[in-house]
């Protein structure tokens, strides 16, 4: 049986999506699935970064597209997880070297060699939006709580309707808990109030999220990590288990000195 | 004694302003129409309808309500008492 395609986008730029494309994929290794983690930004590569296989790439995936070598051949094995394969993007192209039905034809064949497909999409609703998501069987959307970053996402999600009708779900990426309680952020209920779609998870700021980015070593690999283990229970609800969202908890003060201290 | 209102009046918080102002956002954008154009579309109203009734054209409201994602032009637009106007004229 062919994997499940899931796209993750968001509009706006810089609200989390490759890193939520990273701890997604490696989360879904952790639970034992075989899972091929495609970079759609063409041009601007981050995913293999996150992930720290930058030193691995041989062939990206216009080199696929244009047929200079086989899906397999392109396929970056993970370090970590063996099970857990990147398809590059590639660096010096540009988008308009790809077409929706590549991406469509590589996103199905990626499928038939893993249990789930990961596409981190390029920012806007442009081209890239277009092809990153014409394969999903789900879009998830993320977003963050402020009024700009939840327009453009209800922008996706429109455009979503009006395309394909892909069923989409949200992540609320990098809430901060003590702001919500002091009422000063939108919190995750006005959010899915506003933008009326299905959550699947709510992440939490977390320091360490930075400190995974410089090192490579995506923050699901810290059990310490409060993000990180949220993109774990994101996983496990992907993966059909029913996973209760746990309360918020704010970072005590010797977490945070530490945090800042690492 | 306006100057109580100040503390009587329980500050609207951050949250939510920033959801009020998504709220209008969003409706607008889901509808493809700006504020301005909605109070042009509000005239133009006023215009025609003016023609077979008539209206007291400064408390016509036209607004956006949303439930859900589908979003609704709503407006009201009040007719005016004749009879009213002939009482309070006497």
């Amino acid at each position: 049986m062919a994997g499940k395609i899931i796209t993750v986008t968001s509009g706006k730029g810089g609200v989390g999506k490759t890193t939520t494309t990273a701890n997604l994929s490696l989360a879904m290794a952790l639970l034992g699935k075989r899972v091929i983690c495609i970079d759609a930004d063409i041009g601007l590569r981050n995913l293999d970064v996150m992930l720290g296989l930058e030193n691995r790439i041989v062939y990206d995936i216009v080199n696929v597209i244009e047929g200079r070598c086989a899906l397999q051949k392109a396929l970056v094995r993970d370090k970590r997880f063996s099970e857990l394969l990147l398809l590059p993007a590639a660096q010096t192209r540009d988008k308009g070297d790809i077409t929706e039905d590549d991406m469509n034809r590589i996103a199905h064949q990626a499928a038939e060699l893993a249990d789930y497909v990961f596409i981190d999409s390029p920012a806007g609703i442009e081209h890239g939006f277009r092809y990153a998501t014409k394969p999903a069987d789900l879009v998830l959307i993320v977003t963050y709580p402020e009024v700009t970053a939840v327009r453009d996402a209800d922008r996706v999600i429109g455009l979503l309707e009006a395309s394909d009708h892909t069923p989409a779900k949200l992540i609320i990426n990098r809430i901060k808990p003590e702001l919500v309680r002091r009422n000063e952020m939108l919190d995750a209920d006005a959010i899915v109030d506003l933008l009326a779609i299905d959550l699947i998870g709510i992440v939490p700021e977390d320091s360490m999220i930075l400190a995974a980015a410089n090192r490579g070593q995506p923050a699901v690999l810290d059990p310490h990590s409060a993000a990180g283990q949220v993109f774990l229970e994101i996983a496990r609800r992907l993966n059909g288990e029913d996973v209760p969202f746990s309360p918020l908890k704010e970072p005590s003060i010797l977490q945070r000195l530490f945090g800042s201290l690492k | 004694m306006q100057f109580l209102d100040f503390f009587r009046r329980p500050r609207e918080s951050e949250k939510d302003v920033a959801a009020q102002r998504l709220r209008l956002i969003l409706a607008h954008d889901r509808a493809n129409i700006s504020p301005g154009m909605l109070e042009m579309l509000k005239d133009e109203i006023i215009a025609v309808i003016s023609k077979h009734l008539q209206i007291d054209p400064q408390n016509v409201n036209v607004k956006f309500t949303e439930d859900q994602r589908e979003a609704r032009l709503v407006a009201d637009i009040p007719l005016s008492n004749s009879r009213k106007e002939r009482k309070t004229k006497k």
